[in-house]
């Protein structure tokens, strides 16, 4: 199963807040299992979006030297369940940051209506802590989350002089 | 300047919250690890929560030092605190009640000084000092 829980960001403000989507398609591994005959977005991978997204906003404000790592989910709210056709908008902001750790403030919404709440707490290691806990692999900002931070930073900045491409992920005008 | 009463009402709801225990689990002696079962990173979280909760910096380390002897002999030998390492407790955590722990300093006892009281009293301390 890859893990990517969101599509892409189509607003990022640094060190402040972003946007990201995430489609459904019932093609998607887990509903055939979650459930079967009844399938509907599973709590937890909804939460891991809202991380990835939240992970990349503070581990971009900066310029992600330190491994960014989810440490708590402080709480979570779900009120409907969501299921295969709906795109989800996920919205994340930063509540603190700090040299060691940040909190974000996070919400999920289908059109206008709120369906998840969360609040998630990440743990900052800088790369001598992370290499004693993780034997110097860089297991955060790589592959399919890279993908993603090279995009967003190609949309949202793109360097000095340089036309912004459409690309196939580019934010829609 | 708030009560120490209101100050402790506030530190228990912001405990409540950031380790999911019932209000009337904590009482002003309950230890954040043994009573209340905080890990290391709540530890954080409560910092956060407590500056945000009475608007207040807490630098890193001041209300819960990361490590606070880092094994240095002056500070501690045979897994106790040395006279030495008391005056540098007392000295870096004004706001700790050491006369106990002093009685039997062993280094494993350190958790049992961060208490619901403790937090009240560090709050307290911060409180007035910017009010001064």
């Amino acid at each position: 199963m890859r893990w990517i829980w969101i599509d892409r960001f189509v607003a990022f403000e640094r060190g402040k807040s972003a946007r990201a989507v995430k489609l459904l398609s019932r093609a998607e591994d887990h509903f055939a299992d979650h459930f079967p005959g009844y399938p509907i977005m599973p709590g937890a991978l909804i939460l891991e979006g809202l991380a990835q997204a939240g992970g990349i906003l503070v581990g971009d404000a900066n310029d992600f030297r330190d491994k960014v790592v989810l440490a708590k989910i402080g709480k979570a709210v779900f009120h409907r369940e969501m299921v295969p056709g709906e795109c989800l908008t996920y919205d994340v902001e930063v509540v603190n940051l700090r040299e060691e750790a940040a909190t974000v403030a996070g919400r999920v919404t289908v059109g206008d209506e709120l369906t998840v709440e969360a609040e998630v707490f990440f743990a900052f290691l800088d790369q001598s802590r992370a290499a004693e806990l993780f034997a110097g692999r860089n297991f955060v900002f790589t592959g399919e989350l890279k993908y993603l931070v090279d995009r967003m930073l190609a949309t949202f900045r793109p360097p000095a002089g340089e036309k912004k491409g459409p690309g196939p992920d580019a934010a829609p005008a | 300047m708030p009560t120490q009463e209101e100050i402790y009402q506030k530190v228990s709801s912001t405990l409540v919250e950031a380790l999911n225990v019932d209000e009337d689990e904590i009482r002003p002696e309950s230890t954040l690890q043994k009573d209340l079962g905080a890990e290391s990173i709540d530890f954080l979280d409560i910092v956060f929560r407590l500056e945000r909760e009475f608007g207040i910096k807490i630098p890193r380390g001041e209300l819960f030092p990361e490590s606070i002897f880092q094994g240095d002999p002056d500070f501690v030998q045979n897994g106790r605190v040395t006279p030495k390492g008391l005056a540098e407790l007392r000295a870096k955590m004004p706001f700790a009640d050491l006369d106990e722990f002093a009685q039997n300093p062993e280094v494993k006892n350190l958790s049992d000084l961060f208490t619901v009281a403790l937090i009240t009293r560090y709050i307290q301390g911060k409180l007035s000092g910017s009010a001064a």
